[in-house]
């Protein structure tokens, strides 16, 4: 296991987070610390409220008029809701990989060129740098990068999202969230972006919701467990999985849930 | 058993139906063929308007008019129409303000055409002082054409899936920069396909030129915006109803025939983009 050597840093907080959808109650008043260069998962049953937590951790529910957020969420010690907030800055640097693969319907080389491109990056040989550099760290430019300038719609699914796993880093974020980025995958593919994630554990505070148990065991630091919109339990991978205080989490982890 | 006999009932009544309408479409072009194409020749495509001998001219000054005028309501009618349905679908929240916005513009495409030309007529020639011209014309038309711009636009930009407008928001885009790189280039054909079919529609109305503009005779080609201009549909209806040269009926059809290919044309335009995209599109 994980053998956590620094201090508790936490880079992401949320306190006393409620999220609304008019009047379902989705999120209740959840206080969590992600930590500085960790792997974080959040667990629970469909529909408790994993992806709407953490799409507010990005500010992402500001496209959706029914949503309503209430609480803080401090990214390094500030409140990202706070009026005059630069959300486009905050979604650079709190980056988001989604639970059903969406390449844009563009060739490879300009996926990963998307994000540096509308920062303002315009000098071929930095982005070409950059997309290669990106590629090889999620584990894909070796079977692709003949082939940069073809659609990126062509792809297997695992390739698909591991391309969006690149799109994502090649605007260096520094908090990286996950929505069941496994959901759509085959074995091997969900091997290899776990391997991924472990290996960008050193650079990236990571949060990855995910259904599978075994999957968030492997990878996390820390887990969460979340049930009907209510944070049930955190602390420790090992600790939940192996000692969990409530019975629910330990129901749900042992697949005794109803 | 029972159901199987219903199922056969409806499918013959939907089958009639279907070639109900085939053979209308076949029997009103074999009508203006039969009538009409006896006075196609180059000299009808590429002649002057004769009004002393309708057999000597041909109908250039009313292809060329249709031709300006459908530009002009391109010109003014995709931009604004196009950006009145990136506004509604992609900025504005769904408050009271934007229903009513919308429920307009529904209701504005029902508008009957020859009430468009009174408007044009108040505002464009009276109110702009634009007279009797190409311009209050193609404005008018403009202005009846907006609607179904918007309408096309928006159910283009609503084919285009989510995910490319939140995976570009999480990479940190702008909004403008997510429309402007991902949203219009997937909506774009599709907004080009309706724009083409409002336009050729546009081209083919009679009512609202009546009253803004068009004329039967013309010594030559209208050089400027303010000049009054010929049109196919007009001229098909002078011919049709106003003219009593015994050969009249006979070069309203092949004027008619004209109007009919153009259109035609344009809707083969439109079909040969959708076609194309569809080909190339992956989602
Ligand atoms: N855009 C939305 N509009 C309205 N309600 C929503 C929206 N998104 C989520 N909800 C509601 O919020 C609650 C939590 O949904 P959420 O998608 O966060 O669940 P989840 O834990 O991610 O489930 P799953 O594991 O199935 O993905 C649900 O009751 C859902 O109906
Ligand atoms: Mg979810």
């Amino acid at each position: 296991m994980v053998v956590i050597t620094h201090d508790d840093e936490s880079k992401i907080e949320t306190r006393n987070l409620n999220v609304y959808f008019g009047t379902n109650h989705a999120i209740k008043d959840i206080s969590l610390k992600m930590q500085n260069k960790r792997i974080t998962s959040i667990i629970g049953p469909s529909g408790c409220g994993k992806s709407t937590f953490l799409r507010a951790l990005n500010r992402m529910h500001d496209i959706i008029p029914a949503a309503k957020v209430t609480g803080a969420i401090l990214l390094d010690g500030e409140n990202i809701y706070e009026d005059g907030t630069d959300v486009v800055d905050l979604r650079r640097r709190v980056g988001m990989v989604f639970q059903k693969p969406n390449p844009f319907p563009k060739s490879i080389f300009d996926n990963v060129a998307y994000g540096p491109r509308i920062h303002g990056i315009r000098d071929r040989y930095e982005l070409e740098r950059i997309v290669e550099d990106s590629l090889k760290k999620a584990a894909l430019w070796e079977e692709v990068s003949d082939r940069l300038e073809t659609s990126a719609m062509d792809l297997s699914g695992g390739q698909q999202q591991r391309l969006c796993i690149a799109r994502t880093l090649a605007v260096k974020p520094e908090v990286i969230l996950f929505d069941e980025p496994c959901s759509a995958l085959d074995p091997i593919s969900t091997a290899k972006i776990e391997d991924l994630m472990r290996s960008l554990r050193a650079e990236y505070t990571i949060v990855i919701v995910t259904h599978n148990m075994q999957q968030a065991a492997r990878i996390s630091d820390y887990t969460a467990f979340f049930l009907l919109g209510e944070l049930i339990e955190f602390g420790k991978t090992a600790k939940i999985f192996e000692r969990p205080c409530e019975k629910a989490t330990e129901n749900y982890i042992t697949g005794r849930f109803g | 058993m029972n159901e199987k006999i219903k199922e056969n009932i409806y499918f013959t009544i939907f089958r009639f139906c279907s070639f109900l309408s085939l053979v209308i479409l076949l029997f009103f072009l074999l009508f203006v063929i039969k009538l009409g194409v006896g006075v196609l020749d180059l000299n009808f495509i590429t002649g002057m308007w004769q009004t002393q001998d309708i057999t000597k001219g041909g109908i250039l000054p009313a292809i060329v008019g249709t031709f300006y005028l459908g530009l002009g309501v391109a010109v003014f009618s995709v931009p604004v129409g196009i950006s009145c349905a990136i506004y509604l679908n992609e900025y504005a929240k769904n408050t009271g303000l934007v229903r009513v916005i919308r429920l307009t513009i529904r209701n504005l495409a029902g508008v009957p055409s020859i009430v468009y030309g009174l408007f044009g007529f108040a505002v464009f020639v009276q109110l702009l002082q634009f007279g009797t011209s190409l311009l209050a014309a193609a404005l008018t038309l403009a202005a009846m054409t907006i609607p179904w711009v918007i309408t096309a636009s928006e159910e283009a930009l609503k084919t285009v899936p989510d995910g490319f407008r939140e995976g570009a928001l999480a990479l940190g885009a702008t909004k403008w920069q997510v429309i402007r790189t991902n949203v219009l280039p997937a909506a774009l054909p599709g907004m080009i396909t309706g724009s083409i079919i409002g336009l050729a529609r546009a081209m083919g109305e009679t009512a609202p030129i009546i009253i803004v503009g068009a004329t039967f005779y013309m010594r030559g080609l209208p050089d400027s915006l303010f000049d009054k201009f010929m049109a196919l549909p007009y001229h098909v209806f002078i011919l049709a109803t106003q003219h009593n040269d015994p050969l009249a009926e006979e070069y309203a059809a092949g004027t008619a025939l004209v109007l009919v290919i153009l259109i035609f044309l344009m809707t083969l335009i439109a079909m040969i983009v959708r076609y194309n995209f569809r080909k190339k599109r992956k989602w």
